[in-house]
């Protein structure tokens, strides 16, 4: 393989329902970031049924140019017309890089589109970077975020990736952008079409989303059930910030899974976030570390969140959440 | 109908703890299970042929040791265990992975092929699709449940970001399941007896439909470059204060960084 060959940096610009996917304006922004340090170009692949509205957006975020498919096949999500439209536009062109968010279809489409066009493929990742031969550097966490891995597709191209919502922030939208929309289309084999998609049960509307909130105040079972979260709500109020949770609050009905922060729930990076009665499993700790400013009070001197923490207190959060909130609003009122 | 179900042998990532000084992952004394994902995967596979017939047969590449899962997937009723392991087959990332069980496969017969949706120690979720893709059948992932809708289709729910879809499926397929959908039964003591006299075939690379150079480190697309804890960089020296002195602690590192 001649990796000479291969340049450029392709990005699955994820819609649904003809809404641009934050997640594909993270990875805009950071393709466009790696970008500019090789000299490379970032396209974005904006596949759908009418979407070619999303050009502009695309570019906005930080794509030189966009490939346009628009399919009926591509109406709703289903694996075998979109590896068949993705493979067709990787296969033609030869990206060096091709990204895709880490969610439900991108966690769904990566792994097919990989073996299909036997390369390498990482989970997840939470950091990018180009090395000094200009490889990919992914990193990513492994063993329930006890350990990190930064993983090379030396041999191999396109270096493929799926990027974990959350972890990079969007270019601000440049309206003055300016980018080449081309419009492909795709021989698609309908008999590989072995799903349909029959019937769809939306979830209860999430009220709230922790992971676009500025300050979390976040609790775990040491502050001692619903009256302890009680405490929490009022301090949130004061900050103006949303009130998170560990998973053992969510486990003991205390608090809503919306509101779950770690492994098996949210990656938050708020600027401030107050850790109260937590002890930090490793799960919790992954989703919440790259935060601005972590506080963090706990009765056991040895909880593990203390070593995320920039500013610890070992003591009793019932006790110290209340007298925080109360000097706040002093402050306020000033 | 015939399932086949994929199983990996993984440490219990819940159990492992981090060494407070170094930050470094203390993985001694770390029970293996069978990855939790899998073993919902295999009681679907389970149910499925309770209420269809058919034969549920279980496959996991790794060493030796992981003949413990095959056991216990005997003692909760399945009707054949295969483990491969090969020397050749050792230190392969995903796609040299999906090679490898998809080589497997090809020698067997099946409707369903199931693995977990991810496993705990490495949560890629890659393993599954990359199979189906090697095998070429229809895939859906994060399957909560599934159900014969015709004589040739599945039926089955999966979760999504936003709630829940339905889709049929042709037969044969793929599928990848979550744990927590379907609650694993238990092994029954006599289950437990009985796998004693169960075999575990045994399948070496000689066993396997695949080029070598597909397979193990040299078919691995992906390597390590390095790999670190996290580490206790960040770790602050946690202060023990009366109340209000506390909150006067934290109310100078909020100014200092202008959050209030």
């Amino acid at each position: 393989m001649d990796k000479t060959e291969y340049k450029d940096i392709f990005v699955f610009a994820e819609q649904r329902e003809g809404v641009l996917q934050e997640v594909a304006a993270e990875l805009l922004g950071k393709a466009r970031e790696l970008a500019d340090k090789s000299g490379e170009r970032v396209r974005a692949l904006l596949l759908g049924e009418n979407v070619a509205p999303l050009a502009a957006e695309c570019i906005a975020r930080g794509a030189h140019a966009v490939l346009l498919v628009e399919a009926p096949e591509l109406a709703v999500y289903t694996t075998e017309p979109y590896a068949q439209a993705m493979y067709h536009l990787v296969a033609t062109r030869h990206p060096s890089i091709l990204l895709l968010g880490a969610t439900t279809i991108g966690r769904d489409l990566a792994p097919r589109l990989s073996a299909r066009l036997a390369t390498g493929l990482t989970a997840d990742c939470t950091g990018l970077e180009i090395s000094d031969d200009g490889d990919l550097l992914m990193t990513r966490p492994a063993f329930g975020g006890n350990l990190m891995a930064t993983i090379l597709c030396k041999e191999h191209r396109p270096q493929m990736s799926t990027v974990r919502p959350g972890v990079a922030r969007p270019r601000p939208l440049d309206p003055g952008a300016r980018g080449d929309v081309e419009r492909v289309t795709i021989p698609f084999n309908p008999v590989k079409f072995r799903t349909r998609v029959t019937g769809f049960e939306p979830a209860e509307r999430s009220r709230v989303d922790i992971a676009a909130a500025r300050v979390l105040v976040s609790g775990g079972r040491g502050m001692g059930g619903a009256e302890g979260f009680r405490l929490l709500e009022s301090l949130a109020d004061a900050l103006g910030a949303e009130v998170s949770s560990s998973r053992a609050a969510v486990d003991d009905g205390v608090a809503a899974r919306e509101r779950q922060v770690g492994q098996t729930g949210k990656t938050v990076r708020p600027d401030l976030y107050i850790a109260a009665g937590i002890s930090g499993a490793v799960q919790h700790l992954a989703g919440m570390e790259e935060s601005g400013y972590i506080v963090a009070i706990n009765k056991d001197r040895t909880a593990p969140v203390f070593q995320v923490a920039d500013l610890g207190i070992v003591g009793d959060a019932r006790q110290i959440i209340p007298a925080l909130e109360r000097r706040i609003r002093l402050t306020r009122s000033k | 109908m015939n399932t086949i179900v994929c199983i990996k042998q993984v440490p219990d990532t819940t159990e492992i703890k981090l060494d407070p000084v170094t930050g470094t992952m203390i993985r001694e004394g770390v029970p293996s299970i069978m990855n939790p994902d899998d073993r919902s995967g295999l009681e679907l596979a389970l149910q499925l042929r309770e209420r269809h017939g058919g034969t549920v047969t279980v496959i996991t590449m790794g060493p030796r040791q992981a003949e413990a899962i095959l056991r216990e997937a005997l003692a909760l009723g399945v009707d054949r265990a295969i483990l491969l392991s090969d020397r050749k087959f050792a230190g392969a990332d995903t796609l040299a992975t999906s090679n490898t069980l998809a080589g497997a496969l090809r020698a067997l017969p099946f409707d369903v092929i199931i693995t977990g949706r991810q496993a705990i120690d490495g949560d890629t979720a890659q393993v599954g699709p990359q199979i189906a893709e090697h095998l070429d059948l229809p895939q859906v992932t994060y399957v909560e449940r599934a159900s014969l809708e015709t004589p040739a289709a599945l039926r089955v729910r999966r979760a999504v970001e936003e709630g829940h879809q339905t889709v049929e499926v042709d037969l044969p397929c793929l599928l990848t399941v979550l744990a927590g959908a379907v609650e694993p039964r238990y092994m029954s003591v006599r289950g437990i007896i009985e796998a004693y006299n169960k075999e575990i075939e045994q399948w070496d690379y000689s066993r396997v439909t695949v080029d070598e150079r597909a397979i193990g480190l040299a078919g691995s697309p992906t390597r390590v470059f390095k790999s670190f804890s996290r580490g206790a960089k960040n770790a602050c020296e946690p202060r023990e204060l009366p109340v209000e002195e506390a909150v006067d602690l934290i109310l100078a590192g909020l100014r200092e960084k202008f959050i209030i």
